[in-house]
Parts: C-alpha cells; sequence; structure tokens
C-alpha cells in the first residue's frame, strides 16, 4: 500500500460526502474535493501524524472555459520524509469564482492565492492580503483565463505598413 | 598657405567646434546596462575581451543611469517594466541615445500579446535599432559603430 494509496483511503473514510473523484493518472494520484470543504481536508492532510503533507509545494489553477464549473484550483503537496506527492483539486463555478483562503493551514499560500487571484480573477475570502502580484496594479482583466483577449497586434508588412505606422503610439523627447 | 599644411610644424590643429565636442561624445560613450533578457548575454559578452567594447571608449557599463548617456534596451519590455524603462531614461543627463537591441526591444518579436510593449520606441525615442534575436556582439558593435555616425552628423542646431 502506497503513501498515496493510504491517504485516498484516509480521505474516503474521514470526509466521505466532499470528496467528488480520485484521478489515477501515470501513476500519480489526485483528489477531486468540493469547494466546501478543501480547507478541512488540507488541514487534515498537514496535521495527520500518519499522512504529514506538511509542505505546499504549489497552489495554481487552469480555466476549463466554456465549460463549467471552470475554474479548477490545485493543491501540489508532498510529503518530505518519504518523500511522497498528493495532489487536491477543486472545481469553482465561473458565476461567483470564491474559495476560502488556505493561508491559515500553509502559510506560503498567501503569495500563490494572490498570483491565482492576479490570473484568474479567483477570490479568496479571508485572505490577509489579496493584491495583484504580477501584473501592473491597475490593470484590468485577468490575463490567464480563457476569455480574455490576447492583446494582438497586427503585424506590420508592405502592404498594411503605412496604416498601421499611422496608429503606432511612439514616444516623444 | 593654409594653416593645415604648416600642421607638423605648429603643433595646432583646426577644426570646428561641433567636431571636437562630436569626437569626445563618440570615444567616451557610457552605456546603461538594461539587460531585460537573453539579448543581455549578448550584451555583456560585447563587453569581454574578445569584441572588446573599450576599443571604442566604453569602457564599462554604468549601473546608474545618472552617470551614462547611451541606453542599450537588451531585451523584451514588459508592460509593467516600461514605466521603469521611461524613469531611467528621464534620468539619464542630456544628451543621450538609445539603442533598442533585439527583434523584441525593436517591434516586439515573437511576443506579439498583451504582456509585452510592442517596440520600444512607444515609450522612449530609439535612435539605432538592432535586428537579430539575440543579435551577435558584432552586430550590437555595428550599432554602436552606427550610433557613432550619426552623433558625428550632429550640429550645433541639434543641440539648441
Amino acid at each position: 500500500m502506497t503513501h498515496a494509496e493510504k491517504t485516498v483511503a484516509a480521505l474516503k473514510e474521514k470526509f466521505g460526502d466532499v470528496i467528488e473523484q480520485v484521478i489515477h493518472f501515470r501513476g500519480e494520484t489526485s483528489v477531486g474535493v468540493r469547494p466546501e470543504g478543501v480547507i478541512e481536508v488540507l488541514r487534515f492532510l498537514k496535521e495527520s501524524p500518519d499522512l504529514r503533507y506538511t509542505f505546499l509545494a504549489n497552489l495554481t489553477a487552469f480555466d476549463d472555459w466554456p465549460e463549467e464549473p471552470r475554474f479548477n484550483v490545485i493543491y501540489q503537496l508532498r510529503e518530505m520524509s518519504l518523500p511522497a506527492d498528493f495532489r487536491v483539486q477543486v472545481r469553482v463555478h465561473g458565476d461567483a469564482p470564491e474559495l476560502p483562503t488556505a493561508t491559515g493551514v500553509y502559510l506560503n499560500a498567501n503569495w500563490h492565492e494572490r498570483e491565482v487571484y492576479d490570473m484568474f480573477g479567483l477570490t479568496f475570502t479571508g485572505h490577509p492580503d489579496l493584491r495583484r502580484i504580477l501584473m501592473p496594479s491597475d490593470w484590468q482583466g485577468h490575463p490567464l483565463r480563457k476569455d480574455y483577449p490576447l492583446g494582438y497586434e497586427e503585424v506590420e508588412f508592405t502592404f498594411n505598413f503605412k496604416e498601421i505606422e499611422k496608429k503606432k503610439p511612439y514616444a516623444k523627447e | 598657405m593654409g594653416l593645415e599644411q604648416k600642421l607638423g610644424n605648429m603643433g595646432v590643429v583646426t577644426t570646428t567646434l561641433e567636431t571636437a565636442i562630436n569626437w569626445g561624445r563618440t570615444n567616451a560613450m557610457w552605456p546603461m546596462l538594461f539587460g531585460l533578457a537573453c539579448c543581455a548575454i549578448e550584451m555583456i559578452s560585447t563587453v569581454m575581451p574578445q569584441n572588446d567594447l573599450s576599443r571604442f571608449g566604453m569602457e564599462l557599463m554604468r549601473a546608474s543611469p545618472r552617470q551614462s548617456d547611451l541606453m542599450i534596451v537588451a531585451g523584451r519590455v514588459s508592460r509593467k517594466m516600461a514605466p521603469v524603462l521611461r524613469r531611467l531614461y528621464d534620468q539619464m543627463p542630456d544628451p543621450k541615445w538609445v539603442i533598442a537591441m533585439g527583434d523584441c526591444a525593436s517591434c516586439g518579436g515573437i511576443f506579439n500579446n498583451y504582456a509585452i510593449v510592442q517596440g520600444v520606441d512607444e515609450v522612449v525615442p530609439v535612435d539605432v535599432y538592432v535586428a537579430g534575436c539575440p543579435p551577435r556582439p558584432e552586430a550590437l558593435l555595428y550599432g554602436i559603430l552606427t550610433l557613432h555616425e550619426k552623433v558625428k552628423r550632429e550640429t550645433m542646431k541639434d543641440w539648441a
């Protein structure tokens, strides 16, 4: 029985109704968790003396737009002594993109959640300092959303050189 | 007999003020390093002994805008970096010149998206564009020498 299997068994026993699905892919195990139970699950994984996932290696997200629930937040946990990796995945609906913050469990979730907020517009309720971390503070929108425009500028060729040149905002002295 | 033909005896050179000043400016140009991406590596190797930028009076790159008169923008400028770039340019004392090194600084290069400024000429006035991704040290040297040619053509009317 591997450490991941042990983790899944313990989670199913304690949080049976919160666990949505268990995914095995290429020897890695992920557990889908409902948004309302994610903090309890993380706290259990960290503080249980049998599991000991003491390190939040990564916290990130991806966008499944136009499917709903579109946002998937991923908590990548690590057990340092074996070592063993484990993944907790939460699907968040696009209508109210909100999650409780994990900073109370893992302190380093602070900047990771700021990045997810910056890139996807997910609000982490209870976060101590939810500001943009990568984009300028006056930026409009959240760039890693799939429905965010790419901000593409038309490429200059010989045939359209003049009309693009007119629009190009050259700097003055 | 003109004065020029007596030069050897007199130990005097006559020239115009513009030529003398431009001669001084081209041969003691102090570049500010503005390495933002992979072009910075090529800029560094331009200063290293094999290419030896100090042959042209550019002994060392200054990290301070107040001590420099040439800004070499080496790499892509993100929208977050653009205000910083402009501020550093404004801090440089006159006369000052800008070289956009590489495709990204010249026109955005391969990064045609929301995060990257499409050419640093949207932020600061550029004198010389150096093409390449990244340009070899020889290309940057050629760009700097091209700038020298440009500086040598400057007249008093331009400074006023």
